[in-house]
């Protein structure tokens, strides 16, 4: 779609313009004045505060354009294209709308969780800490244990249920039960598996009961439907010639399985655990419940209460001590510090799934 | 999809040995167990709250019966989830199509990985951007505006919150929230529109629009229905950032600019449960069994709509 700048051929035919095809066109030239008189339009709203409101500009430039365009494509163009252009402005004008709060979301918390980005923050708890100081450490090391203990139950049974669902369900009435119960399993919400979790443990040990690995367990039934959905459509991928082959060659099964297909599949399964263990390490609920805030380091998940990086987000904004700013400085270095994770996690699968994958696949 | 592991095996699962009959074992044994692990988290939830059914709760606050406790939460839970969803599906929608058609090729695959992305970003992160951005924003400059001038509708009846901290702020977070989930399931049914359809609409003469309008949304309906019944689930039990931002009241109420407003199930339970002893955490525990009623439902619903199919899909 290029705005081509075409000029009626003669006067009087202009006027006569009913169909879409004589119509005349809005010029290049023209879009740009709609373009820029509407950013000017949305300036004028710093007339009234004498402030710089961003959002504000860029909303009211965003519906001044709208309008404009469709005003102007209707008196040269008719109607259908003028249609046409509001909805492109439209749509471009969501995305530019939904970006304004996403982009905030990040400059914010870069901008806030940079004052507090410091060694400090990564060497010491906050035991005895009241005021400003402290850090994080003993949050960042029960996130590393309690994420590594989810991750280390749920990919063997998450990946073993995918091979069975793959490789041996073949339609069976349990293989189909089971990929019904991993659906259901996606949808439970994250505070219910930390109620769960809780449940179970108070079975176990009595009321009251925090400790690093009941919070592994909530995150486990977060991931490992994940991780078995992912891993299932990674297997799926991987063509059936293989198999044959392998299997015509005379190899047991669970060698073509090892040898064969997990090979050809591992980047993308490799990917979804990635994946999954970006999802659930910002998992605040499940473990506020389960894990529960302590002020210490706790290496020892089976004893005592164990403090996770989003648990400490929250409690150091809600109940920020003495000096509020000195908590909510340290609440947006650990969001900052949870959001790095994320990505790291997000761009190393990335990187990983391109590095691993086997020739001749895709 | 396919059926995979071709029946060609079987013959040689008569001969093979041990090793097979383990790895089979084992990979039955890990499917079982994740049927074991979802029967126990009913079993236990059940049984942890069965005292908030059968125990008299006049002792507690909030309601002599659990029916009058969860009422106000149920319909705080719905209530913020439709207003996110709302708010996010048109908009969703509208970025989907962006990625999908109008964004430059090169622009579409960082555009859809960025959109990955956000959908990561951990909840306690939004739920501190919305307090400490979004609120006072709107606490500032929409809320006074929309009681004076929209006061006469129930939803803005106010009076205006002054901290933001209202349902509103809620819904609008939320719907930030669940927008990456709707538009990622969104894009990719709209890339899977046959070029044919879409050429042979353009072909006919029709604008961009048109094509999209006849061609692509007709196309797209029942994944992007599905998409939304995910981004529901997720807004329903969506715990921190509500958590966070709402000022919560045991009420029922339409207005969503005031500072009283219905909590939701996940939330209450996450402000709650830390403080909670005996009969009040089961009763959270019953409340967090409602939820999970409530969203199984969606997600059964959301899994129906999905396999109804793409209307017009490949044969």
């Amino acid at each position: 779609m290029t705005l081509l700048e075409v000029e009626p051929s003669s006067p009087e035919r202009s006027r006569h313009q009913k169909s879409s095809i004589t119509a005349g066109q809005l010029g290049r030239k023209w879009h740009i004045v709609i373009v820029v008189s509407s950013i000017l339009v949305g300036a004028l709203t710093w007339v009234p505060t004498g402030s710089v409101n961003w959002a504000r500009w860029v909303i009211v430039a965003l519906v001044t354009y709208c309008v404009g365009v469709y005003v102007a494509a209707r008196l040269v163009e008719g109607r259908r294209k003028a249609m046409d252009r509001l909805m492109t402005a439209l749509i471009t004008g969501a995305f530019a709308l939904v970006s304004l709060p996403l982009i905030s979301v990040v400059w914010t918390v870069v901008e806030r969780g940079s004052s507090r980005f410091d060694v400090e923050f990564f060497t010491s708890s906050m035991r005895g800490v009241v005021g400003e100081g402290g850090g994080a450490y003993h949050a960042i090391v029960g996130t590393l244990i309690v994420t590594a203990l989810a991750t280390a139950m749920s990919v063997p049974v998450g990946l073993f249920t995918a091979i069975y669902l793959v490789e041996y369900g073949n339609g069976r009435r349990l293989a189909r039960a089971i990929a019904t119960m991993v659906d259901v399993m996606t949808g439970i919400p994250s505070i219910v598996a930390g109620l769960f979790a809780y449940a179970v443990f108070v079975a176990a040990f009595g009321p009251g009961a925090r400790s690093g690995i009941a919070g592994a367990v909530a995150l486990t039934v977060l991931m490992t439907p994940v991780v078995v959905r992912s891993s299932e459509e990674m297997l799926r991928l991987v063509p059936n010639e293989l198999r044959e082959a392998a299997t015509a060659l005379g190899v047991p099964k669970w060698k073509v399985i090892v040898k064969v297909v997990l090979p050809t599949a591992i980047s993308g399964i490799i990917t979804g655990i990635m994946l999954a263990i970006a999802r659930v390490i910002g998992e605040t609920a499940p473990l506020l419940v389960t894990a529960g805030i302590a002020q210490g380091v706790n290496w020892n998940p089976f004893d005592g209460r164990m403090t996770t990086l989003p648990v400490y987000t929250y409690y150091q904004y809600v109940q920020p001590g003495v000096p509020p700013d000195a908590g909510q400085d340290r609440a947006w270095t650990a969001a900052l510090t949870l959001m790095l994770i994320v990505m790291a996690l997000f761009t190393l699968a990335r990187i990983l799934s391109t590095v691993l994958q086997p020739k001749g696949l895709k | 999809m396919t059926e995979s592991s071709p029946s060609l095996s079987e013959p040689i699962a008569q001969t093979s040995k041990l090793g097979d009959r383990l790895f089979g074992g084992t990979s039955k044994g890990a499917g079982i167990l994740i049927l074991v692990t979802l029967a126990a988290v009913s079993l236990f939830l059940i049984s942890e709250a069965w005292p908030a059914f059968t125990t008299d709760l006049t002792d507690l606050d909030g309601g002599d019966t659990f029916f009058q406790y969860v009422l106000p939460l149920v319909f705080g839970t719905i209530w913020a989830s439709f207003l996110a969803l709302t708010i996010a599906l048109p908009l969703a929608v509208a970025v989907a199509l962006f990625i999908s058609h109008y964004a430059p090729r090169r622009m579409a695959s960082t555009l859809g990985y960025f959109v990955d992305l956000l959908a990561a970003i951990p909840s306690v992160v939004f739920g501190l951007w919305g307090i400490t951005v979004l609120a006072p924003i709107l606490a500032r400059s929409i809320y006074p505006w929309l009681e004076e001038n929209l006061g006469f509708l129930p939803f803005f009846a106010g009076p205006a919150s002054t901290s933001g901290r209202t349902m509103m702020t809620a819904a609008i977070v939320l719907s930030v929230m669940v927008l990456p989930i709707i538009t990622a399931i969104s894009r990719e049914v709209f890339l899977q529109t046959p070029r044919l359809h879409e050429e042979a609409s353009l072909a006919l003469g029709a604008t961009k629009w048109e094509m999209i309008s006849q061609a692509v949304l007709p196309y797209g309906r029942s994944g992007v229905v599905s998409g939304a019944m995910l981004g529901l689930g997720r807004a329903l039990g969506e715990t921190m950032a509500v958590a966070i931002i709402l000022s919560p009241a045991d009420l029922i109420t339409f207005n969503v600019i005031s500072n009283q407003n219905p909590n939701t199930i996940a939330s209450n339970i996450a402000l709650k449960f830390p403080e909670s002893s005996g009969l009040e955490v089961n009763r959270l525990i019953a409340t967090g069994l409602v939820l999970f009623l409530i969203t199984f439902i969606v997600n059964v619903f959301a899994r129906r709509v999905a396999d109804s199919g793409f209307s017009g899909a490949e044969g």
